[in-house]
């Protein structure tokens, strides 16, 4: 029995772990790509490590990307902030003061949540030109920032239905007013929820490629779209395309491996309730 | 007894105050908290969409504004075209094989990953990292990989097969059966973004089912180990049946990301030859934004929406008719 059990055990490891080197191939394609030379670029060798490193190929992405790089820095950074303190704040309205009607605004605020952004394409770039934001990354942070308050609701309702009622209640009987529960308990409360909620919009945002293509021209494109345009580029080689690609990628891979956990809860929050 | 001795007028005022309790500051600050963002969504997704509605229903069909009204015209003409319905075939296989695979993708590692495995927190790491990556990356990647002279093909090759798949490049279709002015079937072209597609979204599936597995009680497995039953017949008779809301719940957001998608197939392949790639989504940016034809583009929008409403807002509403009081 015991040796059928080592012999299951290591079958199951051995499937996890094949199935996760599958998983990391196109990674492990990206970065051999990346750190080969234009001539060593061939088609049949796809596969094979790189006879020497080159940084040639990054550097050459860099020098395209870069400046759309920042673009999406100051896109995704400002507009995670807004949708998340929004959220915050719709959430402690939503779940720790119920009121007459208070899920039918609910409603209304999740179903922006499944709209194809087709459908509203049309009028936000009018309004957008109206307002003289077409082409500029405020114009992109304003929406960002709208089209993200369904899903920072979520995750902050969500949070906040797990902190009990019951300290909401007594504080209310001993005076504390609205503004004082959320500034003096549920803020100090809620700075897993931030981060929950930051990771999930900082990654949204950045790798949201209809909204960046739609609204900005060069050169104030960020980073999707200017992958993009490398790649639809004839004359640009595949170890720099890859190269572009894992420049683009990096921040939010980075996020991801610094806490994942918080990924995840983010990614169940649009599914699970709290 | 007290309340003989009040007067009947007093009696009703208080029913009355009961009913509408005093103005507080307190009561009114939920409300106005939410106010700025119902108003923002109300003009961007409400407003937009009646908007978005309006114009389609208009002969706005160049690039200078027309709001003449067109009737139901522009939708008629999309419906009839090609290419729409080229998109409707295509959205339709994509989204049951996209979902398909995830589905049993994703409940067969969420399995693997809750052996009580060494390293379980690396593996799961691994199986959800695609996700934090833009489909436009994912698309840009597997262009390479699937790039029919290299990529998947030489591994394919070495094992021994000659003819190798176009993959996004094809335009065959398995089986293919001419219907009016299309051809009904798999498009091999779609394969090559089903691959990655699922590669970056079966992770979301699988921790979905993990989250899911793990809220299963203890005790049932018990009981039906307990009642003689092998790991299948619990598997079969406890353990899916308990995973069926979480199956719902994978099932629609995943309709929603494969309606949506659109920076996967624009990086990937484009329309794509005879539009055996092209979505919706795709076809509605070009219609409007390449082509002028606003109105037309407003319709094929119009279309993805009501596809889209119709997959999510049950489930909307059943979802917060049951959390909403909890």
């Amino acid at each position: 029995m015991l040796a059928l059990r080592r012999i299951n055990r290591t079958l199951l490891y051995a499937l996890l772990i094949f199935l996760a080197g599958l998983y990391l191939l196109p990674i492990y394609v990206v970065a051999i790509t990346s750190l080969k030379t234009n001539a060593a670029i061939s088609l049949s060798q796809m596969w094979d490590l790189p006879s020497h490193l080159s940084f040639a190929s990054i550097a050459s992405a860099w020098a395209q990307l870069g400046p759309n790089f920042g673009n999406s820095f100051m896109l995704a950074i400002p507009a995670t902030i807004f949708s998340s303190l929004l959220g915050s704040l719709n959430g402690y309205a939503l779940s720790k003061w119920r009121f007459k009607g208070a899920n039918v605004v609910f409603f209304f605020i999740l179903f922006g949540l499944f709209i194809p952004y087709q459908s509203v394409l049309i009028p936000l770039l009018r309004v957008l030109e109206a307002m003289g934001l077409y082409n500029t990354i405020a114009g992109l942070i304003l929406v960002h920032t709208v089209y993200g308050i369904p899903i920072t609701t979520l995750i902050f309702r969500n949070f906040y239905t797990s902190i009990p009622d019951d300290i909401i209640e007594s504080a209310k009987i001993d005076g504390t007013g609205y503004w004082g529960i959320y500034r003096y308990m549920i803020l100090p409360l809620s700075i897993s929820g931030f981060v929950v909620s930051g990771i999930w919009q900082f990654t949204q945002v950045w790798n949201n490629f209809l909204f960046a293509v739609a609204v900005t021209n060069p050169p104030n494109q960020p980073v999707t779209v200017a992958l993009v345009n490398i790649a639809g580029s004839q004359t640009v080689q595949w170890n720099v395309q890859m190269a572009s690609a894992l420049l683009a990628s990096l921040p939010t891979l980075v996020v991801y491996i610094l806490l994942s956990k918080y990924f995840v809860r983010g990614l169940l929050a649009g599914s699970v309730k709290g | 007894m007290v309340n003989s001795e009040v007067p009947v007028q007093n009696a009703k005022s208080s029913v009355l105050r009961g009913k509408r309790p005093k103005f507080t500051w307190d009561r009114a600050f939920p409300i106005l908290t939410l106010v700025p963002s119902l108003a923002a969504l109300g003009v961007f997704v409400y407003g937009f969409i009646f908007w978005s509605g309006y114009v389609s229903l208009t002969n706005w069909n160049s690039f200078i504004p027309n709001f003449s009204f067109a009737g139901l015209r522009n939708y008629v003409l999309v419906f009839q075209t090609f290419r729409f319905q080229s998109d409707l075939r295509n959205i339709v296989v994509f989204t049951v094989l996209f979902i398909v695979s995830c589905l049993i993708i994703g409940l067969f590692l969420a399995i693997l990953v809750d052996q009580k495995i060494r390293m379980e927190g690396l593996f799961r790491s691994i199986f959800i990292f695609p996700m934090a990556i833009s489909f436009v990356v994912t698309g840009v990647i597997w262009s390479w990989m699937l790039n029919p002279e290299t990529g998947v093909n030489l591994i394919l090759k070495a094992f021994g097969l000659h003819h190798l798949p176009q993959w996004f490049l094809s335009t065959r279709f398995v089986p293919n059966i001419q219907v009016g002015q299309i051809q009904l079937g798999i498009p091999i072209a779609l394969i090559a973004v089903l691959i990655a597609a699922v590669w970056q979204m079966s992770g979301f599936a699988m921790a979905v089912y993990l989250a899911g597995l793990r809220g299963i009680p203890e005790e049932l497995k018990e009981a039906a180990r307990v009642d003689g039953a092998g790991p299948w017949r619990t598997f079969w008779s406890v353990i899916l049946p308990q995973l069926r809301s979480t199956t719902t719940t994978i099932v629609i957001i995943l309709t929603a990301a494969s309606l949506k998608i659109f920076g996967l197939i624009y990086a990937m392949t484009g329309p794509g030859q005879e539009f055996v790639t092209d979505m919706p989504s795709m076809n509605m940016f070009q219609t409007t934004f390449q082509a002028n034809q606003f109105a037309q583009g407003a319709a094929i929008a119009i279309v993805l929406l009501i596809m889209m409403a119709a997959f999510t807002v049950p489930y909307l509403i059943s979802t917060i008719k049951q959390g909403g009081d909890a």
